[in-house]
C-alpha cells in the first residue's frame, strides 16, 4: 500500500429535506483509501454508510440534498468538479456495484448491450468488433460459462449470482481505481455470496483497484476487509484495522454489535447480548453522542454523553480511532476483555 | 418416546406449470417438497435451513396448512390434520400458528395493533375471560410493547417492533407450536438479537415447541435443538444442532458451513475451505439419483443412478449421502 491516498473524503455531510424535516444523512466523516485497500463500512439500516458511498459519485439529487466536504480524488474535488469531468469519473475512476442485481440490469436489454454501454461511453471511437471482444474478455473474467452465448441473453435468463457477475462485469470493464459495492452480496446465497467475494477479491488482486465494501455482514468485513469503519447515525464511531475491530473494538456500539452476531462456533444456548432500543430517527438525533440512548456507559461520563458530540480520536495504545468520551485506557480494557453491553 | 407436538411423514408439494393446448393442462411440475419427514417434541425447536428455493418456506405454508400438501400427512399431537376442513381446520390451527418473514407485509397498514393482535380471537369467536382489550395488552407487555399503544398503527413502529406485534398476534389463541418463516432476517443485526432473545424466553416461559426457517447458519445454531438442512426439496442432513455443525455427514451441509463468512479475522484464508461452483438446479427437472451431485466433489456414477436415502449414522443423526464426510469438520471449516 503507498502512502499517498487515491481518495481522501474530509469533513462529508449529507442531508436531505424532507417533508418531515431535514435529514442528516452522513454528518462529517473523514476518511483516506490507498490503492489495492480494502475498506468495508459497516452499519445497521440508516446509519449512512449508503448515502456515504453514493456522494463519493454524485448520485444523491441535487436539487433535495445538501453536501458539503470535500471528496478528494488525484487534486480533483469530485464534490465540485463541472458535470462532463464528473460523467469521466463515474465507471473510469470509480464504479459502482449495486445490491440488488436484478433492479440493477435493464430486463430489455440483452447482458452483452449493457456491458458494452459502459464501455461505449468512455470509448466513443471502438469499433464494434472490439467492443465485442472486449465483453467477451469481461464475462470470462467475471466466470461466467459459455460467454459466447450467453453474451445474448437477458437478465432473467441468468440466476441471482450470474446477474451480480453481469454486474461486476459492467463496473469493472473500464479498469476503475475504485470499486464501491453497496451490499454486492445481501440478495445472494451464502454458497454464492463466498463465490462472489473470492471474484471480487482476485480480481482487486489482478488490478490493484481499491474496494469500499458496504454492508451490515461483520462476518463479510472480517473475511475481506483491511480496515473498517463503524457508522451510526450518520457519523463514523469508529475507524479500525480488521483485526483490531475484532480483538479490541473501541466503541461501545461496536461492542454490542459484536455480541449480537450469532457465531456458529457457540454451541451453547443462551441470550445473545443485544443493544437496547432501536437505531435513531435522522430527522432528530439524539442530543450529544447519538448512541448514549442505547449505550450501558453513558451515564458513567456524566452528562457530557447528553450534550456534547464525542470527536473521532486516535485511542492511545491502538491505531484505531473511537468517538467516544470515555478515556482511552477505559475503552481499551473494557474492549479487550470483549465487552458487551 | 414422547409425543410429537409436530410431525410430517413424506410431505410432497408440486407445483404445476407451463400450460399448453386449449384446455391449458399444467406440462410440468415444481417439485418444491419432495417426500419430507420430521417431528419435533414438544418444547423443541426445529431449525430448518437451505439456500433459497430449497422448500423451506413451501414447507411451512403445508405444514401450517396455509396450501395444501400434494400428498403426505401431518400430525399434530399424534393426531393428523392432513384431511381436517372447514371448522375443524380452524380449531386445529388455535394450536398452530405463524410467524411471517417481512414485518413490513403481513401486518395490515390499514389496521390498529389492537385489531391486528385481536384478530385471530374474531375470526375464532373467542373472546377471553378478562375482555379482548385486556387479553391484547397483556400480549403487547408480554413481548416487550407498551400497552398503551394499543390504538397506534404499524406504521408507526420499527422494524423489531413490527415482529413483535406479529409475534403477540400468533401468541393471542395460545397455541403450542410456532412456525417461524425467517424471522429475523428482514431485520437489523442488533434488532435480530433481540427478537431471538424473546423467542426463546417466550419458549421457556409458555412451554412452546418452534419449527424455525432461516437461510441465516448463525441464526438457526442459536436457537434450535435440533436441525434439518434442506436441498432441493428434500431433507439432506437432520440431527442434532451440535451434531449437525460439527460434524456434518452430507457434503452440502459441510459446503453451506464452510461457506458463511465468520467474524474472525485471524482465520482467513484457511485451509480447506470448500467452494461450490454453480447454483442450485431446476426444481423442475431436478438431477437423476442424488440432486446435489452437480455441484458435488465427491459424486461418481452411483450418485447419478441411485438415490441416497436419509441414513443414521449413529445417535439419531439422519444423512442422505452415498459417501458421507468421515473427518469431523471442525466450524467455519478450518484447518488451524
Amino acid at each position: 500500500m503507498s502512502n499517498s491516498p487515491l481518495l481522501s473524503v474530509s469533513n462529508l455531510c449529507v442531508s436531505f429535506n424532507t417533508p418531515d424535516g431535514v435529514v442528516q444523512a452522513v454528518n462529517d466523516v473523514s476518511f483516506d483509501l490507498f490503492p489495492g485497500q480494502t475498506l468495508g463500512i459497516v452499519g445497521e439500516s440508516g446509519s449512512g454508510k449508503s448515502v456515504t458511498a453514493s456522494s463519493l459519485l454524485r448520485l444523491n439529487n441535487s436539487v433535495t440534498s445538501t453536501t458539503t466536504g470535500s471528496v478528494q480524488l488525484e487534486g480533483r474535488d469530485v464534490l465540485t468538479v463541472d458535470e462532463p469531468t464528473m460523467r469521466s469519473i463515474r465507471g473510469q475512476d470509480i464504479a459502482m456495484v449495486f445490491q440488488d442485481p436484478l433492479s440493477a440490469l435493464n430486463p430489455y436489454y440483452t447482458v452483452g448491450d449493457q456491458i458494452a454501454e459502459a464501455y461505449i461511453i468512455h470509448h466513443s471511437s471502438a469499433t464494434k468488433d472490439d467492443v465485442r471482444a472486449r465483453v467477451l474478455e469481461m464475462l470470462k473474467k467475471v466466470g461466467i460459462p459459455n460467454p459466447e452465448k450467453r453474451i445474448d441473453e437477458y437478465p432473467h435468463q441468468f440466476s441471482g449470482g450470474m446477474r451480480q457477475r453481469i454486474v461486476i462485469a459492467i463496473a469493472l470493464i473500464n479498469s476503475p481505481r475504485i470499486l464501491i459495492a453497496d451490499e454486492p452480496t445481501t440478495a445472494l446465497d451464502v454458497t454464492v455470496q463466498a463465490q462472489i467475494l473470492d471474484l471480487m477479491l482476485d480480481l482487486q488482486r489482478e488490478t490493484g483497484m481499491a474496494i469500499i465494501l458496504i454492508t451490515h455482514d461483520l462476518g463479510v468485513v472480517a473475511e475481506v476487509a483491511d480496515s473498517t469503519l463503524v457508522m451510526y447515525g450518520g457519523r463514523i464511531v469508529e475507524r479500525a484495522t480488521v483485526s483490531e475491530i475484532f480483538a479490541t473494538p473501541t466503541h461501545p456500539y461496536s461492542w454490542g454489535l459484536l455480541g449480537a452476531v450469532g457465531s456458529l462456533d457457540t454451541s451453547t444456548r443462551g441470550h445473545l447480548t443485544t443493544i437496547p432500543g432501536t437505531p435513531p430517527s435522522l430527522i432528530s438525533l439524539p442530543t450529544g453522542c447519538s448512541f448514549h440512548p442505547r449505550c450501558a456507559y453513558a451515564k458513567d461520563t456524566g452528562s457530557r454523553c447528553t450534550t456534547e458530540v464525542p470527536e473521532l480520536h486516535k485511542v492511545s495504545g491502538t491505531s484505531s480511532s473511537s468517538a467516544c468520551h470515555m478515556s482511552d485506557a477505559q475503552l481499551v480494557s473494557l474492549g479487550a476483555r470483549g465487552d458487551t453491553l | 418416546m414422547k409425543q410429537a407436538a409436530l410431525e410430517a411423514h413424506n410431505v410432497i408439494k408440486y407445483f404445476p406449470t407451463g400450460h399448453s393446448g386449449i384446455l391449458g393442462r399444467p406440462t410440468n411440475e415444481v417439485k418444491a417438497v419432495d417426500g419430507v419427514s420430521f417431528s419435533i417434541a414438544h418444547g423443541e425447536t426445529l431449525g430448518v435451513v437451505g439456500e433459497s428455493g430449497c422448500g423451506k418456506s413451501t414447507l411451512a405454508r403445508v405444514v401450517t396448512r396455509l396450501i395444501d400438501a400434494t400428498s403426505g400427512e401431518i400430525l399434530m399431537d399424534g393426531e393428523s390434520i392432513s384431511h381436517l376442513s372447514g371448522k375443524s381446520l380452524r380449531i386445529a390451527r388455535r394450536k398452530l400458528q405463524m410467524i411471517f418473514q417481512d414485518p413490513y407485509a403481513s401486518l395490515n397498514p390499514r389496521h390498529s395493533v389492537g385489531q391486528i393482535i385481536s384478530s385471530p380471537l374474531s375470526v375464532q369467536g373467542i373472546s377471553p375471560p378478562q375482555g379482548v382489550k385486556a387479553r391484547v395488552q397483556e400480549l403487547m407487555e408480554l413481548v416487550g410493547l407498551n400497552p398503551e399503544h394499543y390504538n397506534r398503527y404499524p406504521h408507526e413502529f420499527s422494524g423489531g417492533q413490527r415482529q413483535r406485534i406479529g409475534i403477540a398476534r400468533a401468541l393471542v389463541l395460545e397455541p403450542t407450536v410456532l412456525v417461524a418463516d425467517e424471522p429475523v432476517s428482514a431485520l437489523d443485526v442488533s434488532i435480530q438479537a433481540q427478537i431471538l432473545n424473546l423467542l426463546e424466553t417466550l419458549q421457556a416461559e409458555l412451554g412452546l415447541t418452534y419449527m424455525f426457517i432461516a437461510h441465516d447458519l448463525s441464526v438457526v445454531r442459536h436457537i434450535a435443538d435440533n436441525v434439518a438442512v434442506m436441498y432441493l426439496g428434500k431433507i439432506v442432513e437432520m440431527g442434532s444442532a451440535q451434531s449437525v455443525y460439527t460434524q456434518p455427514g452430507h457434503p452440502y451441509t459441510s459446503a453451506l458451513l464452510s461457506a458463511v463468512p465468520v467474524a474472525d479475522p485471524t482465520r482467513r484464508g484457511r485451509d480447506g475451505r470448500i467452494r461450490l461452483e454453480g447454483d442450485v438446479p431446476s426444481p423442475i427437472d431436478p438431477p437423476s439419483g442424488c440432486r446435489f451431485r452437480t455441484r458435488c466433489w465427491k459424486a461418481t456414477d452411483l450418485c447419478a443412478s441411485t438415490e441416497p436415502l436419509l441414513a443414521d449414522q449413529g445417535n439419531g443423526h439422519l444423512v442422505a449421502c452415498h459417501f458421507p464426510m468421515e473427518t469431523p469438520v471442525t466450524l467455519g471449516n478450518t484447518q488451524p
